[in-house]
């Protein structure tokens, strides 16, 4: 049977605030446990909640950056249940008037671009945090009262690449916002994804599982793979998948019923009478609006349009924000209307280098003009693409300028002929083979013998050059 | 005259002439609560003597310098026993001071750190439901004071505390008020912090005075009113000096009387002192009239949905994790929440925990706790149309006056009936007063309510004070309980 | 509204998390079916096209600046704690 995923994400994104969303204790980390705590997030007898006027404006931009409706009243409810890592007994969160609603996300798949809505997004705190060992568990307070946007999605994606690319993509779009740090790994982004199995074609929904405790956006892509297997699996034998709550266990990559973690689940939610209306007027929407910087999406179409590069690599280009304003100085800094060469290069040595180091191009710390001064070097055949890859990483091992490495270090490119004489008749002497080839029309043969050459020039020789002298000399003789 | 027996007013004008000296009061008053604990059981956790709280940089000219003030064990004082009267908090001392607390700290009051009784969690209208056991009503020890803050009543009326706090969420402060012949003034809401009061249910509860007369109300209600950014729910409007109003001529207010206070379960001895105190308002030149509040049959019920809801979710926090009492031993972690729970919340607790998660739960939502909140509305609309032609509402503070001990400890609805005239004007969130108007044939005192709009706290304490001076001719006014 | 019997009050108290013995079930069963019967009272209002009043003053937008403060000293925070265990709460295991 053929089926069809049906993937619904939840995203808890934790909001970088000073401080926490209700109380005016730190929010940050890595301090002992249970230091950043006072009677409102210790849930004290007679503490009370007042709002962090950051929370909400932070909340507004996002709405508005994924397109939603901000609403005019926005209001907090509780959310009741008990664990030990809630203080109160309850969440403040909101329910039935949420910040904002209908938003969208645009994906790129590879049936073309997708647009994933978003269902709500409201604001909520965050619970503390929960260690286990053989005596029982123990409890720091520390995260309690953090402030949390949710982000719900409508059930719009069909694939787990999908998933990915919605993730990739909020992800960029919040960091643009600078709302947040959206580190998985720190647990400041969350995601829970909802996912249910249907015979294409089908228009009604099947029964989802809830799969959480993924910590990473692949994690994310390797538990519903492995759960759409899963339910395909069971509907194939005849089965029916259990609307239940699983957990993603990396290590073995599967995913495990939770079994029931409470008994009941009745939230009993009702408005906070702590916390006041929150009514937004249509100015401060406008003005919050305007405050929102230039988001990935705009400024991919602007590159496009002023620096003439195409949707791919302005898309690359775009995705983080720092790397953005990096790749954009570069850009308007080079000193040529046609901005190809430096495009690619920061696409692809660049990129291949911060890659490999595991960071963004930004990440790399290299100043622009140092950058532009390496181009200029290949541009003008001074060193050779490929000695170009050498330069660049001991430009940022060393914090050094390209001349500098390439003067030291003697790399600069000989496209000097009676340079390369020498070398291209010892390479001719010794390679019979190919040179044979050549003069019976396999034209290929050559670049065989280029390499010889640069590779007894150590990569200084221009490749251009060598090529042009070996072929006069192969069919001068 | 022992120093004890003076009101708050007296105090402060000696003080102010070098007559007498704060801890002259406070050593009298420490002897009289000696001498009368016994019978009246107005503080819990009392060791013989009444200490004040270290005031950190109180200034010994502030307006209530030198003056006690005995505070109900719901409202928090930094490193000092504050109990609710449960079980479950058995042992707790809050890190910090409610605003309230503060603020007479500023005033320079001497806040007394033994804690007056109360109703567990402020449930109840007896002060029968404390872990401490029941307070007894001044005027006859075998009735109760009323609740939920019988405690801090029955000492004003025993002279073992001069000012005290008590807090009103259907009629807290002024039921028992008025059982214990004294003057209880519930604020409007919003008017006094609520940081640091224990949360029964947060849209209601209010702190406000309980005390001998209307000026001490006002001197009190001073202190203590004011906006704090550490309450959302706290208003910021001006605080006038409520003494100020006191003495104004009352001639030409508009009084409204509502005819449903008046029907169906009210005691004929307390009908008859409000409508004698009716008479001395029309002597004094106000106005009254009959006015309706349609929507009053509906209080109790809407109270007891909304109240209930919010306290199920406020006393969730009592868990067993971070304070207060666990269970002594429980295998999992649900377990030791149903056991410290059920072994620490007394009966009336679970009922309206029980009641309220109810109220809250899936498929009951809409059918008690949304139309719950709609018929508030209908009650708040009926005093809006009231107080666009009427200065003040006047109605009697309860049906009864102080009913036995034990007497409605079995019939939590019949116990429920007893704030059936004070709980409106926790629901539309106006200043309402009770004040003593009279006393039963059995020597019993009757209490009568003055209410009025928004923020018209002068309003009440203007037409307290007019009736409370006029009475004052008459002798009944100066009975004072025999203990 | 009076469909109330002990299975939905039994409900109604785990959910609550509180643990009532034998004899308390029903007492308190009893009560509240009673306490309801009176509450169905309400029925008796019109209530349509009435807004429900969750705040009763129009008080609106009450905020607090993004200032740090600060926080309780160490040793008070988990001073009251039944049980700890370093600087932590200590609890029963929770089973994950």
């Amino acid at each position: 049977m053929e089926y069809e995923a049906v993937i619904g994400l939840e995203v808890h994104v934790q909001l970088n605030t000073s401080t926490k969303a209700f109380c005016a204790c730190r929010a940050e980390f890595g301090v002992e446990p249970n230091t950043n705590i006072c009677p409102v997030c210790l849930g004290l007898p007679g503490a009370l909640p007042v709002l962090n006027k950051v929370v909400l404006s932070h909340a507004l931009k996002v709405g508005l950056a994924l397109g939603c409706s901000i609403q005019n009243r926005t209001k907090f409810d509780r959310k009741n249940y008990f664990y030990p890592d809630l203080p109160k007994g309850y969440q403040i969160s909101q329910f039935d008037l949420p910040v904002a609603l209908e938003g969208e996300v645009r994906i790129d798949t590879p049936a073309g671009e997708k647009c994933v809505r978003v269902k709500r997004v409201h604001m909520e705190e965050d619970a503390g945090k929960l260690m286990h060992d053989a005596e029982g568990s123990l409890v720091d307070l520390n995260r309690a009262g953090v402030p949390l946007l949710e982000i719900v999605t409508e059930p719009d994606m069909n694939a787990p690449d999908e998933a990915y690319a919605y993730l990739t993509k909020l992800k960029s779009v919040i960091e643009y916002l600078d709302v947040s740090d959206c580190d998985m790994e720190k647990g400041s982004l969350r995601c829970d994804a909802n996912v249910s199995l249907r015979t294409k074609g089908e228009s009604r929904l099947g029964t989802k599982a809830e799969l959480k405790n993924m910590n990473s956006f692949k994690a994310v892509k390797d538990a519903l793979l492995y759960e759409i297997g899963r339910q395909a699996e069971i509907l194939d034998g005849g089965g029916k998948v259990a609307q239940e709550t699983r957990l993603w266990d990396a290590r073995q990559a599967k995913t495990f019923s939770m079994r029931s973690k409470e008994e009941a689940h009745d939230y009993r939610y009702f408005p906070d009478p702590d916390l006041t209306l929150f009514l937004i007027t249509n100015e401060e929407i406008e003005e919050a609006r305007a405050g929102i910087p230039e988001l990935p999406q705009q400024k991919a179409a602007r590159f496009m349009r002023e620096f003439g590069i195409s949707a791919y690599d302005s898309g690359i280009l775009t995705a983080d924000k720092r790397d953005a304003a990096f790749a954009e100085e570069c850009i308007k800094v080079f000193p040529s209307g046609d901005k190809k060469p430096v495009v690619n290069y920061l696409i692809g040595p660049l990129l291949a280098e911060a890659n490999s180091r595991g960071c963004g191009l930004s990440g790399l710390k290299l100043p622009a003009e140092r950058l532009l001064e390496l181009v200029s070097l290949v541009q003008k055949n001074v060193i050779s693409n490929l000695v170009s890859k050498t330069v660049l990483k001991e430009m940022i091992d060393r914090q050094v300028t390209a001349e500098e490495i390439v003067k030291s270090r003697d790399l600069a490119q000989i496209s000097d002929t009676s340079a390369l004489d020498g070398i291209i008749a010892r390479v001719i002497a010794e390679n019979d083979k190919s040179v044979q080839d050549f003069r019976s029309g396999k034209e290929n043969a050559v670049m065989f013998l280029v390499g010889q050459v640069m590779r007894m020039s150590s990569g200084k020789a221009n490749p251009k050059v060598v090529q042009e002298l070996l072929k006069r000399r192969l069919t001068d003789a | 005259m022992e120093l004890y027996s003076l009101t708050g007013s007296q105090l402060a004008e000696l003080l102010k002439l070098g007559k007498i000296s704060a801890e002259e009061i406070l050593s009298s008053l420490s002897l009289r609560a000696a001498g009368k604990e016994e019978k009246v059981k107005a503080y819990v956790r009392f060791d013989g003597r009444l200490e004040r709280l270290p005031g950190e940089g109180s200034p010994a000219r502030g307006p209530l310098s030198g003056i006690p003030v005995s505070v109900k064990d719901n409202i928090c004082t930094r490193s000092r026993n504050t109990e609710c009267c449960s079980r479950i908090l058995s042992g707790y001392r809050p890190p910090y001071d409610a605003t309230v607390i503060s603020r007479l700290k500023l005033a320079g009051a001497s806040i007394i750190s033994t804690k007056t009784n109360m109703d567990e969690f402020a449930f109840g209208s007896s002060t029968e439901n404390s872990c401490f056991g029941p307070s007894r009503n001044p005027w006859d020890t075998q009735c109760v004071p009323g609740g939920s803050s019988g405690g801090s009543a029955a000492a004003v009326a025993a002279d073992e505390a001069v000012l005290a706090l008590g807090s009103d969420t259907g009629g807290s402060i002024r039921q028992p008020a008025s059982f214990c012949g004294v003057v209880g003034l519930k604020p409007t809401y919003g008017r006094v912090s609520r940081y640091g009061l224990v949360a029964f249910a947060s849209s209601l509860d209010q702190i406000g005075p309980i005390t001998k007369d209307v000026r001490d109300s006002a001197l009190l209600l001073n202190s203590i009113s004011g906006y704090d950014p550490k309450d959302s729910t706290s208003v910021n409007t001006p605080v006038p000096d409520y003494t100020a109003c006191l003495g104004l001529p009352v001639k030409g207010m508009r009084i409204g009387v509502p005819r449903e206070y008046m029907v169906e379960g009210i005691d004929p001895q307390v009908r008859e002192a409000l409508l004698r105190s009716l008479e001395e308002f029309k002597r004094l030149g106000a106005e009254c009239s009959e006015v309706s509040l349609p929507h009053t049959e509906f209080a109790v019920p809407v109270y007891y949905i909304i109240a209930t809801a919010e306290a199920s979710s406020n006393l969730a926090r009592f868990d067993g994790v971070r304070y207060g009492f666990r269970t002594a031993a429980a295998e999992g972690i649900n377990a030791m929440y149903s056991r410290t729970r059920g072994e620490g919340f007394g009966k009336e607790a679970k009922r309206r925990i029980i009641l309220g998660t109810f109220a809250l739960s899936h498929g009951y939502y809409d059918a008690y706790y949304l139309r719950a909140l709609k018929v508030r509305t209908l009650i708040k609309q009926d005093f809006e149309k009231v107080f666009g032609e009427f200065d003040c509402v006047v109605a009697p503070t309860s049906p009864t006056p102080a009913f036995k001990l034990g007497e409605k400890m079995g019939d939590p609805l019949k116990m429920y009936l007893s704030d059936i005239y004070t709980i409106s004007a926790n629901l539309a969130g106006i200043p309402a007063i009770s004040l003593p108007c009279g006393f039963t044939s059995g020597g019993l005192p009757v209490g009568m309510q003055i209410m009025s709009g928004h923020f018209r706290e002068e309003n009440i304490l203007k037409l307290a004070y007019a009736y409370e001076q006029a009475a004052s001719a008459g002798a009944e006014s100066k009975r004072r309980p025999v203990l | 509204m009076s469909e109330i019997n002990d299975k939905i009050i039994d409900y109604t108290a785990r959910l609550a998390r509180v643990q009532l013995e034998g004899a308390e079930l029903c007492e308190l069963s009893v009560q509240i079916k009673g306490i309801l019967d009176f509450i169905g009272k309400l029925e008796e209002a019109d209530i349509s096209n009435i807004e429900p009043t969750s705040h009763i003053l129009p008080v609106n937008n009450v905020f607090r600046a993004d200032a740090p403060a600060q926080s309780l000293p160490a040793e008070d925070a988990i001073s009251g704690a039944p049980k700890r265990r370093g600087r932590y709460f200590s609890v029963p295991k929770v089973i994950e």
